[in-house]
């Protein structure tokens, strides 16, 4: 009797989490479905499923912004700074775990208040900094850029992670002649594998989708657009072509929503680890 | 006596001539070694931090209190606090900062009043459980930007449409069309990308908590109210505080959402304190200002977060 009510229960759960996921997909549906109408079709009726799947919006779209060219450059600038931040981030904080100096405590310290700065406090001024080491408009520029706002949390996230590595393992590289450098990375750097994926991951969402650096950084440069700013090109103020907007917002979600799908269980493993204060 | 002195001595020969010159070395060479790995590690991260974060935020005092049009820094001529006495009659200002706090209020409680009933739906054996992880999560993927963009055509054309089909007037709503709405509409659209993280990382929190200290919650007698607010909301504090601190900095710091869901309309009635910048600096040219706007903004972020982690901190407890 206990058991079969504990069954109904759960069974009620599942069917009101159920209810709230489709409410949670609703919205996906239809950009979906709608970005195969004609412009007609979703004027008339935005709720009913395509009656002609209409697919040349999306090769409209797909020549229009330039697709391939806008994807690499998103893609060529998020794996370009995600590597470099991996690499840099995870140098320094092993310098600052191993070689606590007053110095090196201080440039922690540092690291970890900026995390608070709101980009807009600093966009302005960046603006003419960038322009003045001639950053502005280059590839090396915007990554330049992601690397200096993405050192603070990877920083931070290695830290805590390197404290618990065991340093005997070191010890015993370097009393066979390994140096500083080989130590690390044939030694300590394939220990911090979990904390990577974490790290790749966290930037790797946020360098992706960023919208205002892109706008500020590469700005007049249209070679290097990156994949959400070239698709709010169809959103201007007076133009409302929904049949190529949301094609436009479909072929740029795809790629992101891929990555995640594949990579989802390290995704929730990465958000937690990331979130949990050492 | 002598012998001990004698063996002092060899032991001294032993470890080399002259030992204090050969310490010397040793010690410089130690020294060099140490700062050729100091600069290799802890080098770039610097260089790229310095550059990129802390030269702009230090130049931020010094164009705040100048008439910077974002042009040419050349003819930016010194003002003193010019800007400061303009910022405090400045209306637009202080309504995006009212506007803000209501935003930050209202989308803190509902993000994790439902992202906390979805982390304990999801700690129940559901059969689908990791596939609804997965669906509430999703939002959360995809750029603010974007989701501004998704939600303009569901407030203006999908919602219409339901509206029409069902009658029900919550859809007949003029979305984005009023101050009121459009700020409801930037509420749903935070929430419903936010849930589903403040999600996980509450439910890596619940999962945490030793059974047997509810097992004995309920032997007591405690009714589920009681083991919520006794036993639950104690033990997961730590989550509470970092989720508290990070919807409360994204809410505050709203701009992605903001700038393509309604561009702060109508008007400016739903004009957040990142985008006022924004638009002060980028549509009016007026960088000076907006830097003095972007320093204290930043002023109120800190003083927001910090006092919310000092409080939360301050109410955890270890299981």
């Amino acid at each position: 009797m206990h058991v079969s009510q504990y069954k109904s229960k759960t069974f009620a759960l599942e069917i009101v989490a159920i209810l709230l996921a489709l409410l949670f997909l609703a919205p996906f549906y239809l950009v979906l479905s709608n970005s195969v109408k004609t412009l007609k079709e979703i004027l008339l009726d935005a709720a009913s499923f395509p009656q002609v799947f209409h697919f040349s919006n999306y090769s409209d779209v797909w020549k229009m912004i330039d697709f391939p060219q806008a994807f690499w450059n998103s893609f060529q600038i998020t794996v370009l700074s995600v590597l470099l931040i991996v690499v840099f981030s995870s140098m320094a904080a092993y310098q600052i775990v191993r070689k606590p100096t007053k110095f090196n405590s201080f440039v922690f310290l540092l690291l970890i208040s900026a995390m608070i700065i709101p980009f807009q406090s600093l966009m302005l001024q960046l603006v003419r900094v960038t322009s003045m080491l001639e950053l502005r408009g280059e590839l090396y520029g915007i990554v330049a850029c992601y690397l200096g706002f993405g050192m603070p949390l990877s920083v931070f996230l290695f830290h805590g992670f390197i404290k618990t590595v065991p340093y005997e393992l070191e010890e015993a590289a370097r009393v066979d002649g390994t140096g500083p450098f080989g130590v690390f990375f044939r030694i300590v750097f394939p220990l911090l594998m979990p904390i990577i994926v974490t790290v790749v991951i966290l930037n790797t969402l946020w360098i992706w989708n960023d919208y205002l650096l892109p706008v500020l950084i590469i700005g007049g440069n249209k070679d290097l657009t990156t994949l959400p700013v070239a698709v709010t090109k169809f959103f201007g103020q007076y133009t409302k072509k929904w049949d190529l907007a949301l094609a436009g917002l479909v072929m740029a979600i795809v790629p992101v929503l891929l990555f995640f799908l594949s990579l989802q269980k390290y995704i929730v493993e990465g958000v937690t680890a990331g979130s949990v204060k050492g | 006596m002598k012998k001990a002195l004698g063996i002092a001595n060899e032991s001294k020969l032993g470890t080399g001539i002259n030992p204090p010159a050969v310490q010397a070395i040793r010690k410089k060479r130690g020294r060099r070694k140490g700062w050729g790995q100091q600069i290799v590690f802890l080098g770039p991260c610097l260089l790229f931090f310095l550059t990129i974060v802390v030269t702009p935020f230090i130049l931020g005092f010094y164009y705040s209190s100048t008439d910077w049009n974002g042009l040419d820094l050349d003819k930016a001529v010194w003002t003193g606090s010019a800007n400061w006495s303009r910022i405090l009659h400045d209306d637009g200002f202080w309504n995006s900062l009212y506007f803000t706090l209501r935003f930050t209020v209202v989308s803190v409680i509902i993000a994790n009043v439902l992202a906390l009933i979805l982390a304990f739906m999801l700690m129940a054996s559901l059969k689908t459980k990791n596939v609804l992880r997965t669906v509430f999560f999703m939002p959360n993927v995809i750029g603010g930007i974007l989701l501004g963009y998704i939600w303009q055509f569901i407030f203006t054309k999908g919602f219409a449409t339901i509206g029409e089909l069902t009658h029900i007037p919550f859809f007949k709503l003029p979305w984005l069309g009023t101050p009121s709405t459009g700020f409801w509409g930037l509420v749903i659209v935070f929430v419903w990308q936010t849930a589903g993280y403040m999600m996980i990382i509450y439910i890596a929190s619940l999962a945490g908590i030793p059974k047997d200290l509810v097992e004995a919650a309920k032997i007591d007698g405690a009714r589920p109210a009681q083991l919520f607010r006794s036993v639950y909301v104690p033990l997961i504090m730590p989550a509470i505080t970092i989720c508290l601190f990070l919807t409360i900095s994204n809410a505050f710091k709203m701009f992605d959402l903001n700038l393509s869901l309604t561009k702060g309309g109508p008007g400016t009635s739903t004009q957040s304190l990142a985008y006022n910048i924004y638009a002060e600096a980028l549509i009016n040219n007026r960088y000076g200002l907006g830097t003095a706007k972007a320093l204290l903004f930043f002023v109120a972020v800190s003083l927001i977060t910090i006092t919310q982690v000092l409080i939360t901190k301050r109410k955890e407890v270890s299981a």
